[in-house]
């Protein structure tokens, strides 16, 4: 069974970018601290 | 106890076609900011420093905390699930906010036990209700992956301290100009103070986002192409309902209370004390080859694979199985954590593996037990029965500590360990694990006398709760 989709994308894609980009800024800032133990 | 309209599971019961790819996003906007209560330690030292207090007074506020989310999400459990995804957010939502308002006031005032009733136990509350809020939800909009769904949400918990971590030390930095997050420098009470103010208010924000986007889906919704009667039956996955009241009285529950208090008990072994643990193993009389700066690297890459490990194990437990993926979590983590004890300490490179991957499976085990509960007691009352589970938690919370601490108190003065001083507290958590490892070999399906009858659906069960047979 296929169904029209009653949920706009742009809502989707707005939802998971407000979760997803401060995810990506929290994972660039930890992958920065932890290349300390690589570097010194 | 009624909640108002706009709040009621009635009113966000999803239309057809209703993409259900909206309900992770709404998931994670509650988990990642709940996340937060693993960042504690950005401001521990500011604020022995600021109350003129000792390290464990202030810990206390994070122990109080752990012990309310457990309490709260047992006790809050059955209301979760009757009154849904929606009320359980906003909830969340006003406790962990109102939680950080409170304690912000504590530290302005200087009065300490504001801090506990704020953040510990007001922003206890907040956690546990927040944490099982969106799990029965995900489960029954993912009945095809109900682990990659759950690896999902809970995922954001570890995620919401890789956030938190680096937001607190700029907001205290812009707060504190003297502070600038490098090690030895502490900001002052008011910039704490602040930071509880801006972390309240922005969570506030981000859970009220997650609670007016999550929907449930009607009671004969299936994803398109999955036909649970078609699906090859499986002996430890239940298509019956067992209510939480029930399945607390059953030895299935508490093997698996007994399998994630082992788990979590020997992941907190390590978590507690990765930055001291990796200079004492790597340490040659009174200094350490590992320098300050990079075993904070290494509390950070276990952070990373803490949060990987909730993902990727969870989502590989819906085609190797729930009891097999804990064999792994269990038997290859008791494995690893004697080569930890024992050759540990002959390359940094090994023991920096050896430890990512144990917390990736402490990790993983939070992740897959929601789905561990629903193969074996059904998506009825899950939510109830994944909160009453969350006490193993909370009593791992203490005990890990605990069993870590004292056996390093007994072994000597902290900055004079060296790998030898771990080996007793390691063993402890090898016992741990294989205890965990026979009570998981031990878990079989749910007996029938437990089952509910077919007449009780779940939205007769919701209008009726009492109808549900407690034996």
């Amino acid at each position: 069974m296929s169904e029209q989709s009653s949920t706009p994308t742009g809502l989707v894609a707005f939802a998971w970018a407000l979760v997803g980009l401060p995810l990506v800024y929290g994972l660039v800032q930890t992958i920065r601290t932890a290349s300390a133990l690589f570097t010194g | 106890m009624a909640v108002p309209s706009f709040l009621a599971r009635e009113r966000i019961i999803a239309k057809p076609g209703f993409n259900r790819w909206l309900i992770p996003p709404a998931a994670l906007a509650v988990h990642l900011c709940i996340g937060q209560a693993y960042a504690t330690s950005v401001y521990k030292a500011a604020l022995v420093s600021h109350f003129d207090s000792t390290l464990t007074a202030i810990g206390i506020i994070f122990s109080i905390a752990i012990v309310m989310l457990g309490l709260s999400a047992a006790v809050f459990g059955t209301w979760v699930d009757r009154n849904g995804p929606r009320a359980a957010m906003f909830t969340a939502a006003c406790f962990w906010s109102v939680g950080f308002l409170v304690g912000a006031l504590g530290i302005s005032t200087n009065q300490l036990w504001l801090v506990y009733l704020g953040y510990g136990v007001i922003g206890g509350i907040g956690l546990g209700i927040g944490y099982i809020s969106p799990v029965s939800t995900l489960i029954k909009w993912f009945p095809d992956r109900p682990g990659l769904a759950t690896g999902m949400a809970i995922m954001g918990f570890g995620g919401g301290a890789l956030i938190a971590s680096p937001l607190s030390r700029q907001l205290m930095n812009w707060y504190d100009p003297a502070y600038d997050g490098t090690i030895g420098t502490t900001p002052d009470g008011g910039a704490v103070a602040g930071l509880f103010v801006t972390l309240g208010l922005i969570y506030l924000v981000f859970m009220m986002f997650g609670a007016f986007i999550v929907r449930v889906p009607a009671d004969d919704w299936k994803p398109t192409g999955f036909d649970p009667s078609a699906a090859k039956p499986k002996a430890m996955v239940t298509s019956e309902s067992v209510s939480a009241g029930n399945a607390i009285k059953t030895p299935q529950f508490w093997l698996l209370w007994t399998v994630l208090f082992c788990n979590v008990t020997a992941g907190i072994g390590i978590l507690e004390q990765a930055a001291p643990m990796i200079q004492d193993f790597f340490r040659n009389g009174e200094t350490s080859t590992v320098a300050a700066a990079a075993a904070g690297g290494f509390v950070g890459l276990l952070s990373l694979f803490n949060m990987a490990g909730r993902f990727v194990w969870s989502s590989t437990s819906d085609f190797i199985g729930r009891k097999g993926i804990y064999m792994v979590y269990l038997g290859v983590g008791l494995v690893l954590y004697v080569l930890l004890a024992t050759i540990g300490s002959s390359a940094i490179w090994l023991f920096v593996a050896l430890a990512a991957i144990i917390i990736s499976f402490y990790g993983g085990g939070f992740a897959t037990v929601p789905a561990y509960l629903r193969d074996l007691f059904g998506t009825y009352q899950v939510g109830a029965i994944h909160g009453r589970l969350l006490t193993a938690w909370a009593a791992a919370g203490i005990a890990g500590p605990l069993i870590v601490n004292g056996v390093l108190d007994a072994q000597g003065t902290p900055g004079q360990l060296v790998a030898a001083d771990y080996r007793p507290a390691l063993f402890i958590m090898v016992g741990l694990l294989a205890v965990g490892f026979v009570a998981n070999l031990l878990v079989k399906p749910v007996a029938d006398k437990w089952h509910e009858p077919h007449a009780t659906t779940p939205a007769t069960a919701r209008a009726n709760p009492e109808r549900s047979t407690t034996r």
